[in-house]
């Protein structure tokens, strides 16, 4: 069997990647992405953890956070396509209506 | 007796309904003043309503036997805080409706002169709103029954005489004596405000019959908490009633019509004063030190005003400086213990005063406002009432025997020289004070009526006499002065003074002065008498000749003594020196705090804190840089923090 802490790093390394992912790309639906890879190393973490302590409590997190998760995508998207229709671009940089 | 509240209220009503009228009537400038007569019916008649209440309620008091002549009504309580009550609350005592009398009576008349005195005025309705104003306080003062209300009273009455002194506002020197009025009274009032609350505190209460019955138990006679006290509270009288130092504002205090004049500044107002100091004559005779200082303050000013008087030539100042120095004559008696002689002259005093003052007015009528006396003489035929009414003025405040005058002026000076509070130096400077006041009015009176004329032959075509509205008052004032002494005969020309016995009641430890009066043998008093009536009679012959027969004299003499009369007619120069010595000083204080503190340190202040909000303000809106990915920049950054934080806790 795999060690647990095994899992756990993999989960860490996933969601380092996905905050550089936010950090660094210019176009929102790879953030947003990235985002999304953030909220499945947790996800996996909380699976690796329930396994470890042999509690279901986890699991049933990990229901939770997929549902936040797929609710959070649909608004997130909505916004998106209705800043496209105005700005026609999807570059984050762009988006700077709120500057001083 | 109940209705007693009826007698300051009628006025505060016409006050009320003039005061919408004069509001709703402003900025028409129509020729005929709209609305003139529904303002002068509800002038007039809600004084004389006044004044019939009084008189009824005088009658009422009459009926009651003589030792249980005071009735305490009270209209509603006013302050409740914890111990501290005050009421709405009317005191009905001899004193109390005496002034009532008076104030309401001869206001009544000078209202109806003022229908006809100020007839062509544009701010008819506000006029007559301040006058009906006025007497209300007026009346608040003198009924009250307790120290709160009497101050209410006693403020608002200076109040009106600012607005009143200040009526013609666009006139400069008219806004600047009223404001000199209000603010030298204020400097009184602040005076009596300290000696009403040093009441409070050592009596905890301000209801004069706590206060004064408890008196001779609380205070020790003579003892430096009543004598500060009562000094406190004559330093209010001396402001009200323009006694040293304080008196500078009533001669300005003529900018205002004539009718004012003579309403405040003759008959009502000033004799606030007077009335506080008799109405208090409890605390008063606990403390000789404060008698004495009455008294020498009262004989001083009037020594001194009338000094002045006698070389004014404008006609209402002339006036001006005899009520001062009649209101001097008052404290004099007030100062020796003799209250009632006090009020007595009040009354007599008010009639003639409001009379000359009137007549004055009737004058400057006659000849378009000219107040120059110089400008005067031989007016007799052109307007024959006021000739006689002035001259039965003059003849009662010169104190000629049988007009009424003579005995309230003779009380005066009996007392000062037989009370046991009085001495003979007060007796002998109230005598040369007659002597003068004599000199005085009747330079006034010849060079107004008699002589040759030295008018305006333009203004002399236009002489005519006044119309009825104002000439009645006149002929009624002029009766008062003449009979008006007769309830004060004294026992020693075998009357029984029943002014004197009417308020025995409530200057009953007055009476002890009065049995100590009787070591004196009556053939002092006669003396006493007959070296006045000499000095008087001397005083009107010299004017007589200076005035009438040789009119060079004033000059020769005027030249002669240069620097005298130079003193003299500016008035001791005392306004200069106050001006000098406090009003410079003071606006100078005002300005520098104004310049350097208000303007640098507070005004800085608020600015500065304004200026540092905007500096920070600037400085950090630079994070606002609407770049998404710095905002997810600081989320990351401040989560790391957080975590760092819990892995090394």
């Amino acid at each position: 069997m795999v060690s647990s802490s095994a899992y756990l790093m993999l989960s860490a390394v996933i969601f380092v990647i996905g905050v550089l992912g936010v950090l660094v790309r210019r176009n929102i639906l790879v953030m947003f992405m990235s985002i999304e890879l953030m909220l499945n190393a947790v996800n996996l973490a909380f699976v690796a953890l329930s396994r470890q302590l042999g509690n279901l409590d986890g699991q049933v997190v990990v229901f939770l956070v997929m549902a936040v998760a797929a609710a959070e995508a649909a608004v997130g998207l909505a916004i998106i396509i209705c800043i496209f229709r105005r700005k026609k671009s999807v570059n984050v940089d762009d988006f700077n209506l709120m500057k001083w | 007796m109940n209705y007693v509240f009826l007698v300051p209220l009628f006025p505060l009503l016409g006050f009320l309904i003039n005061g919408l009228l004069a509001l709703s009537l402003k900025g028409r400038s129509d020729e005929k003043i709209p609305g003139k007569n529904l303002v002068s019916w509800i002038g007039c008649s809600s004084v004389g309503l006044s004044f019939l209440t009084s008189v009824i309620i005088f009658f009422k008091l009459l009926a009651l036997p003589a030792g249980e002549r005071v009735v305490q009504k009270i209209a509603f309580p006013w302050i409740l805080s914890g111990s501290f009550h005050i009421d709405i609350g009317f005191l009905l005592d001899p004193l109390s409706s005496i002034m009532i009398l008076v104030v309401t009576g001869v206001g009544f008349f000078i209202h109806v002169y003022s229908t006809g005195y100020m007839a062509k005025d544009k701010g008819y309705a506000r006029y007559f709103s301040y006058l009906n104003l006025f007497t209300f306080f007026m009346l608040m003062l003198v009924l009250s029954n307790n120290f709160l209300l009497l101050y209410l009273g006693w403020e608002g009455v200076g109040l009106c005489s600012y607005l009143l002194i200040g009526f013609w506002y666009e006139k400069k020197t008219a806004s600047d004596a009223g404001k000199k009025a209000f603010i030298v009274n204020r400097i009184g009032d602040f005076g009596f405000a300290l000696g009403v609350m040093l009441i409070f505190w050592t009596f905890g209460s301000l209801n004069f019959t706590n206060v004064f019955e408890n008196a001779p138990q609380v205070l020790a006679m003579g003892g430096g908490l009543v004598t500060a006290m009562t000094l406190l509270l004559f330093m209010g009288a001396t402001g009200k009633s323009a006694q040293i130092p304080l008196y500078v504002w009533l001669p300005d205090a003529m900018e205002g019509p004539t009718p004012v004049s003579a309403l405040i500044h003759a008959a009502t107002m000033v004799t606030a004063g007077v009335y506080m100091v008799a109405r208090c004559h409890a605390l008063f005779l606990l403390a000789p030190f404060t008698m004495g200082v009455v008294a020498v303050i009262g004989a001083a000013t009037a020594i001194y005003a009338a000094s002045i008087g006698l070389v004014q030539n404008d006609i209402k100042k002339v006036l001006a400086y005899s009520t001062i120095s009649q209101l001097g004559y008052m404290f004099l008696a007030c100062g020796v213990g003799a209250f009632s002689a006090g009020i007595f002259h009040l009354m007599t005093h008010a009639f003639f005063k409001a009379l000359l003052f009137l007549a004055a007015g009737s004058v400057m009528h006659a000849l378009a406002g000219e107040l120059n006396m110089q400008k005067m003489g031989g007016l007799k035929k052109h307007t024959p009432i006021t000739f006689w009414c002035f001259l039965a003025a003059t003849l009662a405040i010169s104190g000629i025997p049988l007009f009424s005058g003579f005995f309230s002026k003779d009380e005066i000076l009996w007392k000062a020289f037989s009370s046991p509070h009085g001495h003979f130096l007060l007796w002998m400077v109230g005598v040369i004070t007659a002597g003068l006041t004599a000199f005085y009015m009747f330079r006034l009176f010849f060079m107004i009526f008699l002589g040759k004329s030295r008018m305006d032959p333009q203004v002399e075509s236009h002489a005519h006499e006044s119309p009825k509205p104002m000439t009645i008052p006149l002929v009624v004032l002029a009766v008062l002065s003449v009979i008006g002494g007769y309830v004060g005969i004294p026992q020693s020309l075998g009357g029984s003074n029943r002014f004197e016995g009417f308020l025995s009641s409530v200057f009953e430890s007055g009476h002890v002065a009065a049995e100590e009066v009787t070591a004196h043998a009556p053939s002092a008093e006669y003396l006493v008498m007959i070296i006045s009536i000499g000095v008087i009679l001397v005083s009107i012959f010299m004017a007589y000749r200076f005035y009438l027969k040789n009119p060079g004299i004033p000059k020769r003499l005027a030249e002669k003594y240069k620097t005298a009369y130079g003193i003299l007619y500016h008035k001791y120069y005392v306004d200069e020196i106050y001006d000098k010595t406090i009003v410079t000083p003071l606006l100078n204080l005002a300005l520098f705090l104004w310049k350097s503190f208000d303007v640098l340190i507070i005004d800085g202040t608020a600015n500065g804190v304004a200026s540092l909000a905007g500096w920070a303000s600037r400085v950090i809106r630079k994070t606002e840089t609407g770049y998404l990915r710095n905002y997810a920049l600081s989320l990351i950054f401040g989560a790391t923090l957080i975590l760092v934080y819990f892995i090394f806790r």
